[in-house]
């Protein structure tokens, strides 16, 4: 029954919630409703440190409550979004970017999926060409040792 | 699937048709390309995972943005009790040699670990400077009892607010600056042996 209760919960969490979020307390969250949904989709782009696989605005680590209030006390201060995500990038570089931006470095990462596209669709193309090219080469008359081998084995099936 | 040439072999019998000879060296290429990939990957993870036992590569290490860059502006309050002078970006101009800023906490378990490489240095004479991380003054007081003190300066950083402009993401971390007062060198983790021998002497040779 625990156990149902508590699956009941984990399913219902990002049902309602549309996502965890641990920015609970309201000493945390911005006045102006507008502002804080600002602040929240600032801190969603912006790479929790510590735990390194969340957004600050989701993660419970120190770093990142110290991170979600500066956002909030900037955002307040009438900071755009962008100035904003570089006071952060320029103290913490590109990894704290949970979209990194295209560099040098960075070109494999982004040019992984076409890629793969493009790979796949040469083995496409390449298999089409080849099914089409085939027909052509009939295959070469059966031996006279395989003829044989395949009216035995029709001698056999008919049996 | 019936077009496309299979890679099983048939015993003795010699491939029909016209595309015998360069189809052979395709097939035999084909077959060896999974190989190929196989070894290169395992090749791969080995090196990675020779580098996480020797500590050359850590997964979770992440470059810093200072390096190449001057300390950012601050001045941090003293720890009264530790008899030590205040902490400023101020006192990173002009050095007579290298320095390491260490930042670290009482609460730090791995800065007990890195406390005697830190100790040995400042015998030697390396100006090791504190920013004493989210932490109460006496705590900071006690461990600096217990375990010696090895900082020629001492600031305390209690919101953390410093620690974010230097980009440190979790005590201990510790910074080399030349002479110049310009970031060398960030090592995010405990100063360990190996790390003192193999990254900070020669750092601070070459930057002497």
């Amino acid at each position: 029954m625990r156990r149902l209760a508590l699956t009941l919960c984990l399913l219902a969490g990002p049902i309602l919630g549309g996502g965890a979020l641990a920015v609970g307390l309201p000493s945390e969250m911005l006045r102006d409703p507008a502002q804080e949904q600002r602040a929240r989709d600032i801190g969603h782009e912006l790479r929790c440190m510590v735990c390194q696989n969340q957004s600050i605005e989701e993660s419970e680590a120190d770093l990142a409550r110290d991170l979600r209030r500066i956002v909030r006390e900037r955002v307040a201060a009438g900071e755009s979004n962008a100035q904003v995500v570089a006071y952060v990038h320029d103290r913490y570089g590109d990894f704290v970017l949970l979209r990194p931006p295209f560099t040098l470095a960075t070109a494999a990462l982004w040019g992984a999926p076409f890629i793969a596209l493009g790979g796949g669709l040469a083995a496409i193309f390449l298999l089409l060409h080849r099914r089409r090219a085939l027909p052509a080469a009939a295959p070469a008359p059966l031996t006279p040792a395989e003829q044989a081998r395949l009216a035995a084995l029709e001698d056999d099936s008919a049996r | 699937m019936s077009d496309i040439p299979d890679t099983t072999p048939k015993a003795g019998t010699p491939e029909p048709g016209p595309a015998s000879a360069p189809g052979l060296g395709r097939r035999r290429a084909l077959m060896l390309a999974p190989l190929g990939l196989a070894v290169a990957g395992g090749a791969g993870f080995y090196a990675m995972l020779r580098g996480m036992g020797t500590g050359t590569y850590d997964p979770r290490g992440v470059p810093s943005a200072l390096v190449g860059r001057a300390a950012p502006p601050f001045a941090l309050p003293p720890l009264e009790a530790a008899g030590l002078p205040a902490f400023a970006n101020t006192d990173l101009t002009a050095l007579p040699g290298p320095v390491l800023v260490n930042f670290w906490a009482s609460w730090c378990v791995p800065c007990i670990i890195e406390h005697p490489q830190l100790m040995q240095l400042s015998r030697e004479g390396v100006k090791v400077l504190g920013i004493n991380y989210k932490d109460k003054p006496a705590d900071a007081a006690t461990f600096l009892t217990r375990h010696g003190n090895p900082f020629a300066r001492l600031g305390r950083d209690e919101p953390g607010r410093v620690a974010i402009d230097w980009g440190v993401y979790g005590v201990p971390e510790t910074y080399l600056l030349d002479r110049g007062g310009i970031i060398r060198w960030r090592w995010a983790g405990p100063v360990t042996p190996e790390v003192l021998e193999q990254d900070i002497r020669p750092l601070l040779k070459r930057h002497a």
